[in-house]
């Protein structure tokens, strides 16, 4: 066994049998994996794809004896409340981990308090603890913005990102970072620190959900909780959807998280107001029209009709 | 005289890659490493100064190769080494320890003889390079 490995490593060989070479990485699993967890986003599953693709073609040019260079994967996350930022960058850990681009796969979550100091002096070792952490790793850095403070020229969070550029840049090969935020303040985040823009290669762009990926994730939610919509409960929840996209602070996914969380508090009461009976599994299991329907959204639409 | 203290250093000096590899093992084992540095190689000399504080949480070697790296920058002539701490229940000290860079020359140590009281004889081990004062030890 280990012979054949070391007679392949040693000489270059001409010819590659990709199939082989595609099964050998095992990253089909992981590809469809995110297919059926992950509802929608199209460009953030496309890139993906394209990261394995290169990873498959970097180990292919290894074997073909011709020069590699280990790619810059700091990656950009821009998208409205709710579209799976911060999901997809815990998945992406583990993702890259077993695409063999970072060694350990863990995610190390930051805000600016954990990166930026309070008084001189302070920062530099605070920041360098922080990546040491990190380190084989991926840092994810959630509402980068806040880290770049304009208004007040005394602001530690300039040094803070710039030792943040400067490992984003010497060691790519230990790290990983992810920044992500919401899409307009973002743009402006990088306008005033072009070095980060240009350090990072990959800037996604997380689209809001359609009213039927939003219904699917429901039903995912539901799924991994042991809950069921009845057929005229998930009509209801159609029509929820609609109502709940045109009022204002609606946030995606998080929005439709939030409403499953009140519609179980309303079956749960209503089931327990009938205490004089046997409930089967499947009473308990299935959350009914009437569940849904009595949640405030559907009354403050018909305020707004009723109002001019 | 080639100072021998903590594990590894009867072997050749380790590589960083070596290096690099002890570091995960006592990662992988939960401990907490440290880098420290001396300029006094007296075996008796246990409390070497520290390099930053012991590195708590790593997950990589990277960041603990990093930080030597620093260290060899500015103590590159001195003695470095690395050590891991344990601190669960009924270990809490030092599981390992080895050196990981020294001068490039290493003077040893002279023997002193003290004649005491009747014909008892008394020994001290001084290190050559201790002669001179502390942060110039090393420079050649």
């Amino acid at each position: 066994m280990t012979q054949v490995a070391d007679t392949s490593q040693a000489a270059p060989v001409d010819t590659v049998d990709l199939r082989r070479e595609f099964e050998a990485v095992d990253i089909a699993p992981v590809l469809e994996q995110l297919d059926r967890e992950l509802i929608g986003l199209v460009p953030v599953k496309t890139r993906i794809r394209e990261i394995a693709s290169l990873l498959l073609v970097e180990r292919i040019r290894q074997k073909m004896g011709l020069a590699t260079t280990f790619p810059t994967l700091h990656m950009s996350f821009s998208g409205n409340p709710g579209t799976g930022k911060t999901t997809v960058a815990m998945r992406m850990a583990g993702i890259l981990h077993r695409l063999g681009f970072v060694r350990r796969g863990h995610v190390i979550s930051v805000t600016r308090d954990d990166l930026v100091g309070q008084y001189i002096g302070h920062t530099a070792p605070k920041t360098k603890e922080v990546l040491k952490k990190a380190m084989g790793g991926v840092l994810f850095i959630d509402e980068a913005y806040y880290l770049y403070r304009p208004e007040n020229e005394r602001d530690y969070g300039q040094e803070a990102i710039e030792i943040l550029l400067q490992i984003m840049e010497s060691q790519r090969e230990d790290l990983v970072v992810i920044l992500a935020g919401y899409h307009d303040r973002m743009e402006k985040f990088f306008q005033s620190n072009p070095g980060f823009r240009s350090r990072i290669a990959h800037h996604i762009d997380f689209p809001d959900y359609s009213e039927g990926e939003l219904l699917s994730i429901a039903d995912l939610m539901l799924e991994a909780q042991n809950y069921r919509f009845t057929p005229e409960a998930r009509d209801a929840f159609k029509k929820y959807i609609m109502a709940r996209k045109t009022q204002p602070l609606f946030a995606n996914a998080r929005s439709i998280r939030n409403a499953l969380d009140r519609i179980r508090l309303r079956q749960a009461n209503r089931l327990v107001s009938r205490l004089d009976r046997v409930l089967t599994s499947e009473d308990v299991m299935s959350i009914e029209a009437a569940d849904v329907l009595a949640s405030r959204v559907f009354a403050q639409q018909e305020e707004g009709r009723a109002r001019p | 005289m080639r100072v021998t203290q903590g594990c590894f250093s009867f072997l050749p000096d380790l590589t960083d890659e070596q290096i690099s590899a002890q570091v995960q093992y006592c990662l992988q084992k939960g401990w907490a490493v440290n880098i420290e540095f001396t300029d006094d190689p007296h075996p008796r000399n246990t409390y070497w100064e520290m390099w930053g504080l012991p590195m708590f949480d790593l997950r990589d070697a990277a960041g603990v190769m990093r930080e030597l790296a620093d260290c060899r920058r500015v103590y590159g002539d001195r003695y470095i080494r690395i050590c891991g701490f344990d601190a669960s229940h009924g270990w809490e000290s030092v599981r390992i320890s080895f050196i990981v860079n020294r001068p490039k020359e290493e003077p040893g140590f002279r023997l002193d003889r003290q004649e005491a009281v009747g014909r008892n004889t008394r020994y001290t081990t001084r290190s050559y390079a201790a002669d001179r004062p502390e942060g110039s030890r090393y420079e050649g």
